[in-house]
């Protein structure tokens, strides 16, 4: 039997209508994503990236087609706290301690005070931040609240992770090192990541399938099959392989804008 | 701007203030000073005429040494049980005043919250808030007085309603603004964790919209003392700080007239100076300062 997969998208549409005009945001997406892959979405800003994860955590609704978010409709995977999305911005709240705010989804989903403590520690240690608990955000480094924010997507142990462009705002010797935090936390937990972002490198350094995609109207260009092998040390971004990749990628993306 | 460079213009424009005063008691009550000089056929030199300006007995502009001198006694020397101690009257009317605040700040939170949540409140109400605002409270007052007393209230309840009238517009208007602050972002993040209507207010809501709250509290507090003392004046009888410039008005006492006014002036700066503390731990606490 095969296996199922986490995520299937066919003919999705998506179109907003805005004051000037309607904008198709999403044309003809198809995808599937396997248990346990890492996904990258790469594309230009306006291709829809983002709106396609928006749409998988039901943040957003498709005009039309098919969309499943491990076997069910969006809505249902997030009533069922399917997923865990992690945003641009940490958005951590000013007054709560990070132990607290790793607390919030868990005091929402109705967990145990012990239970909360216990997942507390746990998601600290993954992502490094152990012995933080009482700091405050504002005590905290740029890279250190996005962990935070990472490890409070993390903490009711859903099985998919959503990822918004999370390392967009920090500076690259932050972001390579989370990049590779990122990766270690990925095969330690065998979640399925689906994340977005702008930049060739961290998409192919990061994913098992890296879909290109291009803007006016949003769609996918090319659905890249990465075999680079899963251990992945930084200096892995000077092989030829990896450059080959990156080649593939920035053909896709360039194609996607010659024919404007 | 450190605390010296701010004493400066601060002290100057008091100085002003007292010197225009002093002046325009002079020039106020010598018609008085010179009816006084005429009966007894005597004329006033001009140190004459502003001694005597400054300390005739029912002046029609009293001067600041008096205005102090008459607060200092009906505070200090009379008991504080008695209707001619100040104390006593500034009591009633902080009374009235906590009274219909807390009325006030309740309803005012309550319509936010509906009007934040509910589309169909918002559209329906709203209007209603804003024109409960443009009817005069001097002509309402006593109306409210009258039913409530026909229904049985009197004394200290008609008042609160009053000064509850005043003090909930500002806290309705602030906290509609405040439960509003969050960003996309944090609702968006709310719904990805499938948090309830409920659980977004409590959590989220309420406490991002603290800096609005305190500034909301300031308005209705100062609403609330003015409402008070405006529902002390159809009531009658009763007391208050209002009930006392009435009375001075009415027996042109103006010296009970000044020394309410003034009283009124510092409960009114005490009670705003102490949330503006509270405002300042709380917010500093929460790292929350707008």
């Amino acid at each position: 039997m095969p296996q199922p997969h986490v995520i299937e998208a066919s003919n999705l549409h998506l179109t907003f209508e805005t004051n000037d005009g309607p904008v198709n945001a999403l044309s003809d997406v198809n995808l599937t994503v396997k248990k346990g892959d890492f996904v990258s979405f790469i594309g230009p800003s306006g291709c829809g990236k983002t709106t396609l994860l928006r749409v998988l955590a039901d943040l957003d609704k498709p005009t039309s087609g098919e969309v499943t978010v491990n076997g069910v409709s969006p809505r249902d995977a997030r009533m069922a706290r399917a997923y865990g999305y992690v945003f641009q911005a940490a958005g951590l709240y000013p007054w709560r301690n990070i132990s607290s705010n790793i607390k919030l989804p868990l005091e929402i989903m109705g967990y145990s005070k012990s239970e909360q403590n216990s997942r507390v520690s746990k998601v600290l240690e993954l992502v490094e931040l152990t012995g933080f608990e009482k700091k405050f955000p504002w005590q905290l480094s740029g890279g250190m609240q996005q962990r935070a924010s990472i490890a409070r997507a993390l903490a009711f142990d859903a099985d998919i992770l959503l990822m918004d462009e999370p390392f967009g705002a920090l500076d690259e010797i932050v972001r390579d090192h989370l990049n590779e935090q990122l990766l270690k936390l990925w095969k330690s937990t065998n979640k399925t990541i689906c994340f977005v972002t702008h930049s060739i490198p961290e998409a192919v350094y990061l994913s098992t399938k890296i879909v290109v995609m291009s803007p006016r109207p949003g769609r996918i260009i090319d659905v890249i099959e990465s075999d680079l092998p899963s251990d992945r040390p930084l200096d892995i971004r000077d092989t030829k392989k990896f450059i080959e990749l990156s080649q593939r990628v920035r053909e896709g993306l360039r194609a996607g804008h010659s024919d404007e | 701007m450190s605390e010296n460079s701010k004493v400066f213009p601060v002290i100057s424009v008091l100085t002003i203030i007292v010197i225009l005063w002093y002046g325009f008691s002079v020039v106020l009550n010598a018609p008085w000073a010179y009816d006084q000089a005429k009966r007894n056929s005597i004329s006033l030199s001009f140190p004459e005429l502003v001694s005597k300006t400054w300390s005739q007995k029912r002046p029609k502009l009293p001067t600041p040494h008096q205005v102090a001198n008459e607060m200092w006694n009906t505070t200090v020397h009379q008991k504080i049980t008695s209707k001619r101690s100040l104390v006593y009257h500034t009591w009633i009317t902080f009374s009235e005043t906590m009274f219909g605040f807390f009325l006030g700040t309740s309803l005012g939170i309550l319509l936010a919250i509906a009007i934040v949540h509910n589309r169909a409140t918002a559209i329906s109400v709203m209007p209603w808030i804003i024109t409960s605002q443009t009817i005069p409270i001097l002509a309402l007052a006593p109306m409210i007085v009258v039913a409530l007393g026909s229904a049985g209230f009197s004394g200290l309840l008609p008042i609160a309603i009053i000064s509850m009238y005043l003090s909930f517009f500002p806290v309705v208007v602030g906290m509609v603004k405040g439960l509003k602050s969050p960003e996309r972002l944090e609702l968006d993040q709310m719904k990805t964790w499938s948090a309830s209507g409920s659980q977004v207010l409590v959590k989220l809501r309420l406490p991002k919209s603290m800096p609005y709250f305190f500034t909301s509290l300031k308005l209705g507090m100062a609403a609330a003392l003015v409402g008070a003392i405006v529902g002390e004046l159809p009531s009658g009888g009763g007391g208050g700080l209002g009930f006392r410039m009435l009375s001075g008005s009415t027996f042109g006492n103006t010296l009970h007239i000044w020394s309410g006014l003034f009283s009124a002036a510092v409960l009114a700066a005490s009670l705003i100076i102490f949330i503006g503390i509270l405002q300042k731990i709380i917010l500093k606490k929460m790292a929350l300062e707008l």
